[in-house]
């Protein structure tokens, strides 16, 4: 790129700190694409399962139901409201709003905290309903 | 592509025409898995168990099955939007570019066709004895 070296570089590709807006702007990718992936191939292995029979449904629940089955159905719920929560912070952004310093980080942070707690919440209403 | 100023260097690598249509639809799909997933979501929690015989029956209803089919199509498309735009951000080499794309699209339609084939079944022929 043709640049006058008397100008100042911003911003620096190796010298920067991190604060919340990048860590939701990757999050927002990484959790995107687990549920693209891990998420949607768990979804259609649980219709296609219900759809063959009760013994591959029989199958699916095993998995599902296996120490690793938990974690990454607690995992996939937490990139799901992640994710839902970054996603509704790009449309307020979208339409111009919420770029000041301060206003950008709290939402930021809020964005992790009500994941969490719509998490916890779902795992408790599934308990709940349980038992 | 030239190698002197910058205007040489971007000829040739402009506008598709197709990014603001990209971009909504990511965004109308966004709205679609929103609605329909948190939808799944409570509906498993209100269901009375996720054994076999309850979530065939539940699926069995047109009242669901049509839903649950709008879910896939609306996921497989969004997401085929989004990995479109992380691969073209970390797949730098042309042939694999191309590659990644034909995996893609090969992805998101036989996942979305999976997906609302199983849901079609269960609709039709509901619980297997
Ligand atoms: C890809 C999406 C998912 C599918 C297809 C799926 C399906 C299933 C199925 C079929 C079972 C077995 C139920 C049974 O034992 O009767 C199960 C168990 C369970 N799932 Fe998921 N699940 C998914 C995601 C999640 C998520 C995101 C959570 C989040 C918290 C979750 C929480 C649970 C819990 C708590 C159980 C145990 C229920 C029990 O005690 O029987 N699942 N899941
Ligand atoms: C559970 C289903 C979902 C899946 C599989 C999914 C998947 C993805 C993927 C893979 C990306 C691309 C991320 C990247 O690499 O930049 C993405 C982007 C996006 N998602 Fe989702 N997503 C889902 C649900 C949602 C929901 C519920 C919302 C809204 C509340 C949403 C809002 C967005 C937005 C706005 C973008 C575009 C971000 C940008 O332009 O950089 N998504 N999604």
């Amino acid at each position: 790129m043709a640049r006058t070296n008397s100008r100042p570089l911003s911003p620096h590709l190796t010298i920067w700190k991190w604060g919340p807006a990048m860590a939701v702007s990757i999050i927002h990718r990484v959790t995107g694409n687990g549920l693209a992936t891990a998420g949607a191939l768990g979804l259609i292995w649980w219709l296609m399962a219900a759809a063959t029979g009760p013994e591959a449904y029989a199958t699916f629940v095993t998995c599902a139901t296996s120490p690793i089955g938990y974690l990454v159905m607690a995992g996939l719920s937490w990139f799901f409201f992640q994710h839902l929560f970054s996603g509704l912070r790009h449309f307020v952004l979208d339409m111009g709003a919420g770029y000041e310093l301060k206003t950008s980080k709290t939402w930021s942070i809020l964005t992790f905290v009500l994941s969490t707690i719509a998490t916890a919440a779902f795992w408790a209403a599934i308990c709940l309903g349980k038992f | 592509m030239g190698t002197g100023t910058g205007i040489g260097r971007v000829r040739g690598l402009g506008s598709a025409k197709h990014g603001a249509h990209h971009w909504l639809a990511q965004r109308y799909t966004a709205v679609g898995n929103l609605l329909l997933v948190l939808w799944l979501l409570f509906s498993l929690i209100a269901l009375p168990g996720l054994d076999y015989e309850s979530v065939v029956n539940w699926i069995h209803n047109p009242l669901v099955a049509v839903p649950l089919m709008l879910m896939i199509v609306s996921i497989f498309m969004h997401l085929r939007l989004g990995m479109q735009v992380m691969l073209e951000d970390y797949v730098h080499d042309k042939g694999l570019a191309f590659f990644s794309m034909l995996l893609l699209n090969f992805y998101a339609y036989a996942g979305a066709a999976a997906g609302v084939f199983a849901i079609a079944k269960i609709a039709f022929i509901g619980v297997v004895k």
